[in-house]
Order: structure tokens, then C-alpha cells, then sequence
């Protein structure tokens, strides 16, 4: 039997509404970079204003500390992505060792909850527990016989600050995807291993690894998609002046310039730089992890 | 097979007990003294007695707290906000997800689609151009700011449209044998077919209406249209002035102490009630969404 030709027209239609607010919301912003090039003066409108070249890149450039910025972005988001592949690898495979169902469950249910908290949330409870006189943390410390640490003012401890508190928002998310994935691995392997006279550890070295192979390949390529992304709700939560030279990165930068100072050409500028070099670094996450783990998007 | 039990995997087994309840303590430790000192005394608060229950048990940073006019009126916005976004989230991925999860043998424009929404994963203007475009379709200190710059979701569409594609082709092409159009398949068979997934994406769009806060803070002028999560913003950050001068002005911050618990405790408690339902939930939406073929 011959199926009639259903006719498209619908399908163009039940698209349309999120075709125009893209159109608007996402295309519209990339054409106002235009405004990195410009003398930007919003009464002139951007059709108006003077073109001046790369004049906003190189005021940028020359700003003092620029070079710490993008230092820190990238080195605040290595140690994200590092502390992100490892810390839930750990964990799930400690996960998977025990036995008990119920204890299992009731771990990953509290380990992540975080994940689903506001950094708003979450700062508050840091600024709270890590205050140097009244915070606990620090009246644990000073208990140990410890000097109180000023945590969130000093410039030593602020950028790992940010890498612990990243991880207890997100490891517990990365966790059950390698836990999944553990699950997934044919139980027959394991029997004929036990028969070979593998031992656990053994078994998890040849076995489990090898098996969660490609979900730590996917997971790491598509980390690098995040290289310069440092966390900027994150960080805009927890930084002050006295940390500016550790926890100042490009998105902060971007903000601060922008919408507080009201110099969109820089800021858009330097903006733009970070889309262009995330778009590189997001293009070949993507790449990688489709030619190495099969992964689509589409 | 009878196992032996070596002393050495016993061993294994009470650190490995002992190191994941400590792990998880760890983790909701915060979130317990937090509430716990938000109902505790300022005075306990101060001397360091609250650990993870509460001291002088009472209600009053509570009290304080829901006296505070801004503080209801950024709860409203952001009930609005949550009401208004999911609305609009959800009919959008679900009208994107249907034609693109068609094959581009049957559907020709699929891959020009296709394309258009994903170059908005992978390049954005940033902040000050998204910015001017806001102000520019008049949306400052409308609460639709908050709702249509964000309002196609592309990575829940593509968690849908993997999940239209993993059902039987033989219900859609039933149908259209039988006359239905496209529409119809969509609202009759795709939909009802895809609960599961279509509850996690509400929980998830949920969630992240309620926790968003940067939008608020920049797109709205006027304090009173805050949501919640701005407002907290706002008033739980790090004081500048008070932290320039190390030791810190103590009357002050101490009684705001177990207000600033208690504002925290209220802006995480819509996550803490609807964590049951995002645990069920979630596993299945991680399996849709980031380990698929």
C-alpha cells in the first residue's frame, strides 16, 4: 500500500515561534558585536555610531591586570575540569562496591541535592561557614588548634575555594552518570573474570574501567568545551576586592566593564574574544567527542 | 560460588562505608547548620554553639523575614516568573522537538533547522550585546525579560527529540494511514507517549526558573521586580564596605546572621520539596539526555 504524502506545512509552522524569538534572542546579540569595533554612543545607535577598528581590543589590552584575568580564567577553569573528571570517578566506583542497595541509593541522594541549588544558595551558605570569626569551618580549625583561615579574602586559598565548592555542587551529577554507565557493563564479564580468578581490584582494572571507557572519553571531551569558563555565577557570588587578583576572570571583567561602567565597546570586545576562542575550543569538544564516542547532539 | 571474605576486602568495605557517610555528611553538612541557625538565637549564633541543631529554638528570623515587604514581593515575581516560563519552556520544546526529530528524508528543511539551533549552542554574543537587545524590544522591568530571551531551551529539545525518535514508527505511520495530520500525531500519540521525559524537562525548567538570578539583577531597574533569587543576590553577597576593614563590624552582622540562615533555607525549600520527584525523575533524564547513541 502506498502512504499518502503527508504535507510539511505543519512542521514549518509548529517551528516558527521558536524560529523568531532565536532570531531575536540569540542571532540579534550576534549581530551587536558589531559595537566591539565601534566608538559605541547609544543615543547614535549602533548603525551610527563611528567605526574605530580594534581600538576597544587594544584599550582592553592595555587595561592594568588584564593579563592576571585571563591567567586566572584559564587556570580556575583547569582545575574545574581536572577535579570534575577525577573526583566522580572515585566516587562511583567506591559507590559501586557496596553491596547494600539501600545505603547506595541513600548516598546518591544526598550527595546530590546540591546540584540542583543556586549559586545564590550556595554562596550564602559559604559566606556564612567560612567567615574567619563566626563561621564553623574556621571554629573547627582554631578547635584542631589551627589559625583561623580567611577563606574568601585571601588570595592563596580563594581560587580552591572555588574548585572544592564547584565540586560539591557537581560531583554528585557526574557521579551517577558514571554510575549509569558502570551498570551498563555486562555482567558476564564479571563471572568470567571471577572464574579466571580476578580478584575486585583486578576486576576493576580490566573490567569496570575499561568499560566506563567511553563515557570518560565523552566526559572529558566535552569538558574542554568549558576552558574558559571559570563559573561566573560562581564567582560573582563569592569574590570581593580583596580577591580581585586571584578570582577576577573575563566574565566578571565583561560585567564590571559593561553594565556597571557603562563601556559596552570594551566589554563587548573582550566579550567577543572569549565567544570566538569558546566557539573554537566548543567546535572541537563537540568534534571529538563524535569521532571518539560516537556522540550527537542531533 | 562460595566467596571467602579476606580480612583485607573487609577492611575495604568498613572504610569504604565509613568514607562514603562521611563523604555525604560532608556534603549536607552546610545545608543542616544553615537551618539549624536559622532557628537559633542570635546569641547562640554568635558564640559558636549551633552545629547541626538549633539553639534557643525560635521562629523569629522567620518572622522578620515574611514581615519584610520585598521579600514576599520577590517571591510573587518569582512564582510568576516559574508559572510564565514553564508555559512558554515547555510549548516551545515540545513544538521544536516533533519536526525535528523527522527524518531529513522526510522533512527537507530538517538539517537548515537543525543548524539554526545549534550555532546558538555554539556561539553567543555574549552579555552586553544580549543586553542591549532586551532593552531595545522595550523588555526592561517586564517580567517577559526574564522569559523570552530564554525561552527556547536547546539542549531540552534535543533531550525530547532523542526520545520522539526512540519510539515505534509504526504508531505515527498508523496514524497518517488512518488520515491524522501531523498535528494530531504530535498531541495524540507523541505527547501522551513521552510523560516520562516530558515530566523531567518540567522539573528541570522549573528548577531553573526558580534559581535563576542573573537575568533579574541585570534586566530589571526597580527593585520590587526582582524574583527571589535576585533579591537573595542582593542581600546575601559579600558586603564590600564591611569586609575592606578585616575585623569585622561585629553587631551588625551578627544580627543579620539568622536572618540571612533562614532567607537561604527559604530560597532553597521549593528545590528540597520537589527533590523527591527530581530524583525519580532524574535518572532516566540523564540516560535521555547525555549517553545516547
Amino acid at each position: 500500500m502506498k502512504l499518502k504524502i503527508k504535507p510539511n506545512f505543519p512542521l514549518h509552522f509548529m517551528i516558527l515561534p521558536g524560529f523568531i524569538l532565536v532570531l531575536i534572542y540569540s542571532y540579534g546579540p550576534m549581530a551587536g558585536i558589531l559595537i566591539a569595533f565601534e566608538k559605541y554612543i547609544p543615543t547614535k545607535g549602533i548603525l551610527h555610531s563611528k567605526w574605530i577598528g580594534f581600538d576597544n581590543f587594544e584599550y582592553m589590552f592595555n587595561q592594568p591586570g588584564i593579563g592576571r584575568v585571563f591567567v586566572n580564567t584559564v587556570y580556575i577553569a583547569s582545575m574545574k575540569i581536572i577535579a570534575g573528571l577525577i573526583t566522580p570517578l572515585i566516587i562511583a566506583l567506591a559507590l559501586n562496591e557496596i553491596g547494600r542497595k539501600y545505603f547506595k541509593r541513600l548516598i546518591q541522594t544526598l550527595i546530590y541535592l546540591p546540584y540542583f541549588l543556586s549559586w545564590v544558595i550556595l554562596s550564602g551558605i559559604l559566606i556564612d561557614i567560612l567567615s574567619p570569626s563566626t563561621g564553623i569551618v574556621n571554629h573547627f580549625l582554631q578547635w584542631l588548634g589551627f589559625e583561623p583561615i580567611y577563606f574568601l579574602g585571601s588570595n592563596h586559598w580563594f581560587p580552591y575555594v572555588l574548585v572544592a565548592s564547584n565540586e560539591w555542587k557537581e560531583f554528585g551529577f557526574s557521579t551517577i552518570v558514571y554510575l549509569a554507565a558502570i551498570t551498563s557493563i555486562n555482567p558476564t564479564l564479571y563471572e568470567a573474570g571471577v572464574i579466571d580468578g580476578a580478584n575486585r581490584i583486578r576486576q576493576t582494572w580490566h573490567i569496570t574501567l575499561p568499560g566506563m571507557r567511553p563515557i570518560i572519553i565523552l566526559l572529558a571531551t566535552l569538558s574542554l568545551a568549558n576552558v574558559l569558563n571559570a563559573g561566573f555565577d560562581q564567582v560573582f557570588n563569592l569574590y570581593s576586592t580583596q580577591v580581585l587578583e586571584s578570582g577576577d576572570i573575563i566574565d566578571t571583567v565583561v560585567y564590571r566593564m559593561g553594565l556597571e561602567n557603562v563601556q559596552y565597546g570594551p566589554a563587548t570586545a573582550i566579550g567577543l574574544l572569549k565567544s570566538v576562542v569558546s566557539t573554537f575550543f566548543i567546535s572541537i569538544a563537540y568534534y571529538l567527542a563524535y569521532r571518539l564516542a560516537d556522540y550527537r547532539i542531533f | 560460588m562460595a566467596h571467602r571474605i579476606s580480612i583485607g576486602r573487609r577492611s575495604f568495605h568498613v572504610f569504604n562505608y565509613t568514607f562514603l557517610s562521611v563523604l555525604a555528611f560532608t556534603c549536607l553538612f552546610p545545608l543542616i547548620h544553615v537551618f539549624a541557625l536559622s532557628f537559633s538565637s542570635n546569641a547562640a549564633a554568635t558564640n559558636g554553639l549551633v552545629s547541626l541543631w538549633p539553639v534557643d529554638f525560635n521562629t523569629r528570623s522567620y518572622e522578620f523575614i515574611l514581615r519584610e515587604q520585598k521579600f514576599v514581593v520577590a517571591l510573587i515575581v518569582s512564582l510568576k516568573r516559574v508559572a510564565l516560563g514553564l508555559v512558554v519552556n515547555m510549548i516551545l520544546v515540545v513544538l521544536l522537538a516533533y519536526p525535528l526529530s523527522k527524518e531529513a528524508r522526510k522533512f527537507r528543511s530538517r538539517t537548515f533547522y537543525a543548524w539554526y539551533f545549534i550555532i546558538t549552542i555554539l556561539f553567543s554574543g555574549g552579555l552586553i550585546p544580549t543586553y542591549m537587545v532586551v532593552k531595545e524590544t522595550n523588555l526592561l522591568d517586564s517580567i517577559w525579560a526574564l522569559v523570552l530571551p530564554g525561552a527556547v531551551p536547546v539542549f531540552s529539545v534535543v533531550l525530547l527529540l532523542n526520545f520522539f525518535r526512540g519510539l515505534p514508527k509504526e504508531l505515527e505511520e498508523a496514524a497518517f494511514m488512518d488520515g491524522a495530520g501531523q498535528w494530531k500525531v504530535l498531541l495524540r500519540i507523541f505527547v501522551p507517549l513521552s510523560m516520562p521525559a516530558i515530566a523531567t524537562i518540567t522539573l528541570l525548567t522549573m528548577v531553573g526558573h526558580w534559581n535563576a538570578w542573573f537575568d533579574g539583577l541585570i534586566y530589571m531597574n526597580r527593585p520590587e521586580n526582582y524574583p527571589l533569587q535576585s533579591y537573595l543576590q542582593t542581600v546575601l553577597k559579600i558586603d564590600l564596605t564591611k569586609l575592606s576593614s578585616s575585623e569585622l563590624s561585629n553587631i551588625e552582622e551578627i544580627s543579620d546572621r539568622t536572618i540571612k540562615a533562614a532567607q537561604v533555607f527559604l530560597g532553597a525549600l521549593p528545590i528540597l520539596i520537589v527533590y523527591p520527584f527530581l530524583q525519580k525523575y532524574f535518572m532516566s533524564g540523564i540516560v535521555l539526555g547525555s549517553v545516547k547513541e
